[in-house]
This record gives structure tokens, C-alpha cells and sequence, in this order.
């Protein structure tokens, strides 16, 4: 019986996985089990896949991916507050050959944003909208989001979101898909390596989008956990997202070529 | 000699910037300034030079459209009044923060509020003191004609670039609006592509493999790395202070009672100097053109040569006043005249203001 030693191991016909380049080597910031270290590796993933790194300009939100830029080892810009699809707007106009993108969270995409994100869907912006939508503000501490659940507590509702006194949880993504600006608008997760599978798919196609000069703007929503502002842990988030965020924030794409599915 | 053409401040300004070699211009509607977009998208740019126009949702987009072109190397410009650059504020206070250069117009407007669409000069605290959050200065170019709204701009887009800064071209509703002849400056070509990416490394335009990526942020959460960013900042508005005061001194050698103004009151003010002179009084006038940096040195250098007194004429209820103080610190007496909420002051009752409030006393 021959031992195998770990040099043995670590060969590369034995590679079965490796981190992409476009990933810093800088440790997430993120809680464990969050899903922004998931969206941003595989938004590089596909960045490096269709070799589009080098001509690629990200655009960080203020929210908890605020650092996505220390994460994704690329040319970035970070944008105030919900201004992102605009700042993505000025660089997209004067370099109209690059590949830009946003990624934003709910708050900053539906709350704060939500001018500039219907209005640059809706000028049919060249350009890819990542929107991680866990139904709070995690930055910040778990304040009530646009995304909130009717019912649902968070600190600035903390007997639940009530619906007559706080409002309605806003299902942006609709929204835009509904405007003739947007080519592709699709909703995904990334709870489980099938549905991480799946929003790579989506996100690539995305990208895609803006490198065939698609005639629009792609919007991939991402509907994600947030386990430090539910305060849960980060397995009863995920159970928690999928009895409860995915009823109300169902998956699957919305928009494709331009036309409305269903 | 340049193209001469008898045009509007706004329409100067827009042609300018076509002039200047922008690539983008980013704006929203708003009276007294709206000739600006409106002479770019007739004008079409991006025909003659390939430059973008564009009519953004509002002045909040149309700002934060400029942080992102001009964190990509580009030369952008955006223009307003007051309430759309109480707006901008925000994206002007990431565009300092991250080191950007841009230049920008406020045609401004009675105010507070709504206001009136009427000329003002009641913007100079939030232009020369950083009307968005933190420790900043901008740079800010006071035109008194026509011929300036055209020319500041390329002076406008040289210092934003040389310093990496915003550059704020503060006009007033009667120099946007009027018409006058302007000489204008031959075109300079859009910078190519190649020539940005060469010449701004800080440029996000992608990051070539096994090269540094650039990040373009306001952001350190570590508070000794602000401090040492904020150190920068104030040294780079130091050098700026030293080396690009502008003013223009008229009749100001043997001057016992000195006028100081900018932009149309200058105008109003130089009137005022000649009723004066004709009277027999020694009046002169002491024309800002750069409001930060303030030519405060010069103006004590001056008040130490036997000037008496100092009025400074805005329209405003007493703004940059308070710098002129500052600067002469009781060498002579310095009082203010202004009009406010949209009217204009007279050269006569400018010149009254200057023997009652400062030779009667
Ligand atoms: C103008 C402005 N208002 C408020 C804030 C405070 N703030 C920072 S992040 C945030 C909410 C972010 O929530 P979201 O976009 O959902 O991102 P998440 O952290 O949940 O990923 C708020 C309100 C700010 N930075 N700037
Ligand atoms: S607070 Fe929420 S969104 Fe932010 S990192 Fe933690 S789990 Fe993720
Ligand atoms: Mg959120």
C-alpha cells in the first residue's frame, strides 16, 4: 500500500477547482454564509470565462458590497448612494466599447436608486444591473428595506412590516422588466450550487447581452439572505428565504430578447 | 483671431465646451441656463466632434453621470442654477473626495428655495466654502462677460485636469442670459482613446493583465489613512491657492476707495468708478475672478498702499464681504452693498452705498 502524500495531490491534472484571478485574494468581508462573496465570484467567473475583464468597468454601490472593489480584481468605481446606474451611464456614454456593470443592493437599487435605476432602464443603458436583493439593509443593521416583507421585523420595523402604515415591498424588477429599455430581466439565487449553476447562466448571458450590443439594458436580481440582519443562522436564512422571499420574489427569468415570458 | 459671433453667455459657454474638446456633457433643464443643452443637442456635437450630450433625469443623475465619465478619463462638463447645483452637491463632494476633474456652470438665481429665476450672486458661500459634506475646496472661475463664460471653460478644463479637481464657472442670470460679441478660441481636439488611457494611469478603463487596477473611491474606513488622504487634499488646495489667484485691478493705483466685485456686479461696480471718478473721488475697483483661491494677499498688499475704504458689491445679502475682512483685516474700513432676491443694483445707488456707508463716515 503506496501513501499518498499531499504533493501527490496538488497537481494539476488533479485541479478540479480553482479560484478565478478576478477574485482578490483579500478575505470577504462579508458574514459567513452571505451571498454577495457568491454573486461577486461568479460575476468574475463569467468575466474571465468570456475574456472580458480587460475592457470591463465595475461600478460598487454603498451598502454592504461598498468594497466590492477590494474583492473583484478589476477597474472599479464606487457610487453613492443608489447612484450607480447613472455613474454606469457616464462611463458607458463616453466608452461605449467597454463592458460596465453595476452591483448594487435593494436599498441602494429601490429605495435611494430608484430614479436613476428606472431611467436608466428605461434609456435602454448598454449596460448590466446586478441587484442583490435580500429584503433589508444589511449595512446599516437590518433596517426595513423597499424589499421588506409585509410582516416582516427588521430594526426600523420591529413588530413586522406593516403595510398600511409603512408601505408595500416594491417588486422592482417587474417594474423594469415592464419598460421597453430592458432586453433581458430575470430573477435568481444563490442559496445552492443548482441555483448558483443557474444565476451564472443568467449573469453570463447578461454580459453577453452587452458585448453582442443588444439593444438594452440586462437586469439580473438576485434574491439573497441576509443572516446577520434576520438574525438567523445562516441555514434557517436560507430555509427562511426560500419559504418566504421566493413566493413573493418568484425565480426564473421575466424578460428574454426583449420580449415579456408568460 | 478667432470666430467672432454675437451670442448668449449659456450659448458661449455651450459652444465652449464643443470647443474645449469635451466628450460628454450631462445636464438637466432649468431656467436661467437651460440654453446650454438646448444649444448642444441643436448643435448636434457628436457630429462635429464626437462628443456626447445627454439629458439626464435630473441634476442628481446628470452629476453622478460626470463622477463615472470622468473617473474614466474623460473631459465632462454639466451646468445648472442654484436649486439643480444644491443637487450636484452630493456627487461634487465624491468628485473631490476621489480626485476628479470636471468643470461645471452655476447660472445662478434668486434663491432660497424656488426662489426666482431672476440673476443672483447668493451662491458664493456654498461655491467657495463646499456646499456638499466635508473638508473641500473646488476651484471657482467668476466670468464677467460673455467672452469669459466661453473662455473659462478651457481655462476651466486645463486646471481641473492639471489639479485633478473640480473646476466651478459661477455666472449669474444677466451674464447666461445676455448677448455680447465673443472672439471665439479655435477648436482642440477630443483627446483619442489611446491618448486618455496613456496619460490618466488613474483612469478606469479597464485593467489590462499583470497591471495595478485603479479604483476610483471616496471611501477609507481606516481613519489615519483619511486623515493622511485629507492632509493631501488640503496641500493640493494650498498649491492651488498659490499659484492660480486671478483678479483684475482697474484705476486701482491711486485708489483711496475700492470697490470689490465679481461677475455682473463688476460690471455694475466699474460703472460705479467712473461716476465716482467723476466726481472727484478716488474710487477704484477690484475685480475677483478666481473666488477660491481668494486674492486675499493682494488685496491687503494693496490696502497697505493708503486705501481708505472697501466696499464689496454682490448681489447677495453679504457673502463674500466676509472674506474681503478677512483678508485686509482692519487695515480700512470695508462695508457691503447688494441687492438680493433677483434685482440688480444700479451704479448709482452702488456709489451711494460707497459715500455713505464708508467716505461719509
Ligand atoms: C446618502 C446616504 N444615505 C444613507 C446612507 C446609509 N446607508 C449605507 S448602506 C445603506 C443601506 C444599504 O442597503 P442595501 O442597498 O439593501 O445593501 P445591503 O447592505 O443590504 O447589501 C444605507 C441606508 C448612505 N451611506 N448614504
Ligand atoms: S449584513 Fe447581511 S448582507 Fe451584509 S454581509 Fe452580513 S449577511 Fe451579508
Ligand atoms: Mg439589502
Amino acid at each position: 500500500m503506496s501513501t499518498v502524500t499531499l504533493e501527490d495531490i496538488i497537481k494539476p491534472e488533479n485541479l478540479v477547482y480553482k479560484k478565478t484571478d478576478l477574485m482578490t485574494d483579500k478575505s470577504l468581508s462579508y458574514c459567513p454564509g452571505c451571498g454577495h462573496g457568491t454573486a461577486h465570484r461568479i460575476t468574475m467567473e463569467v468575466l474571465e470565462e468570456l475574456g472580458l475583464d480587460e475592457i470591463t468597468i465595475g461600478v460598487a454601490p454603498v451598502g454592504c458590497s461598498v468594497l466590492a472593489y477590494e474583492f473583484m480584481n478589476i477597474d472599479m468605481t464606487q457610487a453613492a448612494h443608489g447612484r450607480a446606474p447613472a455613474v454606469a451611464t457616464g462611463i458607458k456614454r463616453v466608452w461605449p466599447e467597454k463592458i460596465v456593470f453595476t452591483y448594487q443592493g435593494d436599498g441602494d437599487l429601490a429605495a435611494i436608486g430608484t430614479a436613476e435605476t428606472i431611467h436608466a432602464c428605461n434609456r435602454g443603458e448598454k449596460i448590466v444591473i446586478i441587484f442583490v436583493n435580500n429584503g433589508i439593509y444589511g449595512m446599516t443593521g437590518g433596517q426595513m428595506a423597499p424589499t421588506t416583507l409585509p410582516g416582516m421585523k427588521s430594526s426600523t420595523s420591529p413588530y413586522g412590516r406593516e403595510v398600511e402604515m409603512m408601505g408595500n415591498p416594491l417588486k422592482i424588477t417587474e417594474l423594469v422588466a415592464q419598460l421597453p429599455g430592458t432586453y433581458f430581466v430575470t430573477r435568481q439565487a444563490v442559496h445552492t450550487p443548482a441555483a448558483v449553476r443557474k444565476a451564472k447562466k443568467a449573469i453570463k448571458k447578461a454580459f453577453e447581452n452587452q458585448r453582442d450590443k443588444k439593444p438594452g439594458l440586462s437586469f439580473v436580481e438576485i434574491v439573497s439572505n441576509c443572516n446577520s440582519g434576520w438574525k438567523m443562522t445562516p441555514t434557517d436564512a436560507n430555509k427562511w428565504m426560500e419559504d418566504n422571499m421566493f413566493p413573493f420574489y418568484p425565480l426564473g427569468d421575466i424578460k428574454t430578447d426583449g420580449q415579456l415570458l408568460k | 483671431m478667432g470666430e467672432l459671433k454675437l451670442m448668449k453667455g449659456n450659448e458661449a459657454l455651450a459652444e465652449a465646451a464643443i470647443r474645449a474638446g469635451a466628450d460628454a456633457y450631462f445636464g438637466y433643464p432649468i431656467t436661467p441656463q437651460s440654453e446650454v443643452i438646448e444649444y448642444l443637442m441643436a448643435e448636434k456635437p457628436w457630429e462635429r466632434t464626437g462628443m456626447v450630450v445627454l439629458q439626464a433625469e435630473s441634476e442628481v443623475a446628470a452629476i453622478n453621470m460626470v463622477y463615472g465619465a470622468a473617473g474614466a478619463g474623460k473631459k465632462v462638463m454639466t451646468s445648472s442654477s442654484s436649486p439643480g447645483i444644491s443637487l450636484k452637491q452630493e456627487g461634487l463632494s465624491y468628485i473631490a473626495g476621489s480626485e476628479l476633474p470636471c468643470v461645471y456652470a452655476n447660472v445662478v438665481r434668486g434663491g432660497p428655495g424656488l426662489g426666482t429665476i431672476q440673476p443672483s450672486q447668493a451662491d458664493y458661500f456654498q461655491s467657495t466654502k463646499g456646499g456638499g459634506h466635508g473638508d473641500y475646496r473646488q476651484i471657482v472661475l467668476a466670468p464677467a462677460s460673455v467672452q469669459e463664460m466661453s473662455d473659462f471653460v478651457k481655462l476651466g478644463f486645463e486646471l481641473a485636469f492639471k489639479y485633478r479637481i473640480a473646476v466651478l464657472i459661477l455666472s449669474d442670470g444677466v451674464i447666461g442670459q445676455m448677448m455680447e460679441k465673443v472672439e471665439l478660441f479655435d477648436p482642440i481636439p477630443r483627446m483619442t482613446d489611446e491618448e486618455i488611457t496613456a496619460k490618466y494611469p488613474w483612469a478606469t478603463t479597464g485593467k489590462k493583465k499583470g497591471t495595478q487596477r485603479r479604483i476610483i473611491t471616496s471611501l477609507d474606513l481606516d481613519s489615519h489613512k483619511m486623515e493622511e488622504h485629507n492632509h493631501h487634499l488640503q496641500e493640493k488646495y494650498r498649491i492651488i491657492s498659490e499659484n492660480e489667484v486671478r483678479y483684475e485691478l482697474i484705476d486701482c493705483d491711486d485708489a483711496e476707495y475700492i470697490f470689490v466685485a465679481y461677475g455682473s456686479s463688476a460690471r455694475i461696480a466699474q460703472k460705479a468708478v467712473q461716476l465716482a471718478r467723476a466726481k472727484g473721488i478716488k474710487a477704484g475697483l477690484f475685480r475677483l475672478i478666481s473666488l477660491f483661491p481668494f486674492p486675499g494677499k493682494e488685496m491687503a498688499a494693496l490696502c497697505k498702499k493708503g486705501v481708505k475704504g472697501w466696499l464689496a458689491v454682490e448681489m447677495s445679502a453679504g457673502q463674500m464681504v466676509e472674506d474681503v475682512m478677512l483678508s485686509v483685516k482692519g487695515c480700512a474700513k470695508v462695508g457691503h452693498f447688494g441687492r438680493y432676491g433677483g434685482i440688480v443694483h444700479s451704479p448709482e445707488e452702488v456709489l451711494h452705498a460707497m459715500e455713505e456707508k464708508i467716505i461719509g463716515e
